[in-house]
């Protein structure tokens, strides 16, 4: 019982990563003003630049790079069409998911000729567990050496870098001065204009931010939880991010824990295939998915807390004149 | 904003966006190593070579064209309903139920109106709750709408794997309905017009599809309703001094656009599949987007711009066969540059079009 726990906890941290870095990155967009719907185009992009430059070059770093650089671009677009051309931030979004989903299977089944698939990815293309110190002596304690060994030791690099980009991101908002104007920016754009800050600027440095976390986020879909490519692979994780963003309010370290307890149910959905409940017939896995969607319109619907976006959201700037 | 001529605003600007996002996905072509040109012919022959092709050109146009008018119908009060996919899912199951109740009793023309009907209440419901949330409840239903397409999702995957599928059969569906309960093909009508459509799924959907554009434009410019609609989307604010209630625009208007979407799904349950299956609507919610943009929220350009997207999704299957290289994946590529460029940037061109068309004279500064 205690080692089912320790396995379900497990997953949810392998399937929590992902969304924790889709969710940070959504966060500093939108909290600089500019919503992104596109986090799940991003992250498939960035997912396929990984693998097929691991794929190729054999090096899972370059294939980061790769996936860092695609996701970035695209965030640009977005900036490009939200900041400079004042356009609607959700249509580009919806536009960037499609280019997304759309270019990657192309340019997938053209390079590779697996129906969009990437080649298998083993060896230095693909991260690695990483097996802390004293995994395997500290494994026979009782309790915390299991706990070291399964729960906390053995996880891909990426893993441990996104539960670190929790508190680093608050740090960033809260500490730094680049945060600060960042929340101003998101709340009152032309109170910071009059401090003679660029709004334009400071949104897209934040766009970039979310570019990168989204990069890191599709990077560990294809070369650390997977072997390669799959066309979308990211499969609605980018929009159970955003559901987790608002989940959380648009503040970091409920944004980790609002991923922790998608991702768990997630985990648990898999472990309670078949599994009946005292008789009563067994809760069909089509309901424990829904949940995060439903939990999130509960809570948008201000039945459960209120969620309040950042003011200036979803409203492109125009300079005083 | 100053004022261009109208055929520049609502022509030349439209057609220079959309010939940006078609030169972005040739170079892509071109990236691929093809050749564009001919893959444009590919899909032309594709599309309009053959009767068959023409009669999938159109049954494809035929969803568009009613995904389109359900997210047109949300633009005009200013609602952006990303829902239609959800809503037209739910809409098959509407359709499929009536089908599956009926089609053992009646002949196809008396089950179509239940049909319709339960396509259009179950799309109406799934884009009602949205449009409700965001009105009473502050829920942006941009938000709330991707959150029910991906609940209608798991409901219909419930649905249809634990109670319609038929136990012992491995495919994931319903029963096939009874032949008398199909919408026979259009097949005579379009032999009048000299053409064959072989096995091309066009029925009765399309020209129902027709006159919702009509129903969609009387309703928008010759209704009270629809001036409501418009006064709330230019201005909410000025619409509550004018006495329009806004809570009741919002609703209705996501109403009356999840039942568009919902009706939508009459045309694959009951005139292709004939049953209920997973993903009914395929993607066409979300092309209804890019077709509601291009097409500026006007029935006449919705119906030209589910055209072009019937054309391509019907070409790119001709393409696909053609150039193995080239998937259909590409048109969902298209989609999305189609999108950003006649949606997001459309006013990509605006800065250039003024210097060479903005009328000059004394009335204008600077």
């Amino acid at each position: 019982m205690f080692l089912d726990i320790l396995l379900v906890l497990d997953s949810t941290l392998r399937i929590s990563a992902p969304l924790i870095l889709a969710c940070l990155a959504g966060l500093f967009a939108e909290r600089s003003g500019v919503f992104d719907i596109g986090l799940e185009g991003k992250m498939l992009a960035a997912a396929f630049a990984a693998a097929a430059t691991a794929a190729v070059t054999g090096s899972a770093w370059l294939g980061l790079v790769a996936a860092l650089g695609a996701s970035v671009f695209l965030a640009m677009v977005h900036g490009f069409a939200c900041i400079t051309q004042r356009g609607n931030q959700i249509v580009s979004g919806v536009a960037i998911n499609f280019i997304a989903a759309g270019a990657t299977a192309l340019l997938g089944q053209a390079w590779f000729g697996q129906g969009g698939r990437t080649p298998s990815l083993s060896g230095a293309a693909k991260f690695q567990d990483i097996r802390l110190p004293g995994a395997e002596s500290l494994a026979q304690l009782p309790v915390a050496g299991p706990i070291w060994a399964e729960l906390i030791s053995g996880h891909k690099l990426l893993v441990y870098l996104a539960f670190l980009a929790a508190p680093a991101s608050w740090w960033v908002l809260h500490r730094t001065r680049f945060g600060m104007r960042l929340r101003a920016v998101g709340e009152n754009p032309a109170a910071v204009d009059t401090a003679g800050i660029s709004v334009a600027w400071l949104r897209y440095r934040a766009l970039i931010v979310c570019g990168l976390l989204c990069g890191l986020s599709g990077a560990y879909l294809s070369t650390a939880q997977g072997a390669g490519f799959i066309p979308n692979m990211s499969a609605g994780k980018g929009f159970i991010a955003l559901a987790a963003l608002i989940f959380a309010k648009w503040r970091p370290i409920q944004a980790l824990l609002a991923c922790l307890l998608f991702g768990f149910l997630d985990a648990v959905a898999i472990r309670l295939q078949g599994f009946d409940w005292f008789g009563l017939g067994e809760l069909p896995s089509q309901a424990v998915q829904a949940l995060p969607y439903l939990l999130t319109v509960i809570l948008l619907a201000g039945f459960i807390g209120r969620a309040v976006a950042p003011r200036a959201g979803g409203v492109p700037y125009v300079k005083e004149r | 904003m100053t004022p261009l001529p109208r055929w520049v605003e609502y022509g030349l600007m439209p057609v220079l966006n959309l010939a940006l996002a078609f030169l972005l996905a040739g170079l892509v072509v071109l990236l691929i190593g093809e050749s564009p040109l001919e893959a444009v012919r590919h899909i032309i022959y594709g599309a309009f070579g053959y009767g068959e092709g023409i009669g999938f050109t159109l049954y494809y146009s035929t969803n568009f064209i009613l995904t389109g008018l359900a997210v047109a119908v949300a633009f005009h009060a200013a609602q952006f309903n990303i829902g239609a996919e959800g809503q037209a899912y739910l809409g098959g199951l509407g359709a499929g139920l009536a089908c599956l109740a009926l089609d053992r009793h009646l002949p196809w023309w008396a089950i179509l109106p239940f049909a319709m009907l339960g396509a259009m209440v179950f799309g109406m419901v799934w884009g009602a709750i949205p449009g409700w949330l965001q009105a009473r409840r502050g829920a942006h239903v941009v938000i709330t709408t991707i959150m029910f397409n991906f609940l209608a999702a798991s409901l219909m995957g419930y649905l249809i794997v634990n109670h319609l599928k038929v136990p012992g059969n491995a495919s994931v569906q319903s029963r096939t309905f009874e032949p008398g309960a199909r919408l026979p093909k259009l097949e005579e009508t379009m032999r009048l017009l000299g053409l064959d459509i072989g096995g091309a799924p066009l029925n009765i959907t399309f020209p129902i599809a027709l006159l919702a554009c009509l129903a969609v434009w009387i309703l928008i410019w010759r209704s009270k309703l629809g001036y409501e609609i418009r006064v709330f989307g230019a201005n909410p604010t000025a619409a509550r001094y004018a006495g329009i209630r806004g809570v009741r625009i919002t609703v209705t208007v996501m109403a009356i656009s999840g039942a568009l979407a919902g009706l939508m799904a009459v045309n694959p349950v009951m005139g292709e599949q004939n049953r209920i299956f997973l993903d009914i609507p395929g993607g066409a919610g979300f092309v209804g987007i890019a077709v509601a943009l291009m097409g500026r929220a006007h029935p006449l350009g919705i119906v030209l711009a589910a055209l072009l997207f019937g054309v391509l999704y019907q070409g790119g299957a001709e393409l696909a066969f053609e150039m193995p290289s080239i998937t259909r994946d590409m048109v969902v590529l298209i989609q999305g540059l189609a999108i950003l460029f006649a949606g997001a940037m459309e006013q990509l061109f605006r800065p250039a079009l003024l210097q060479l068309f903005a009328p000059r004279g004394p009335g204008r500064a600077g």
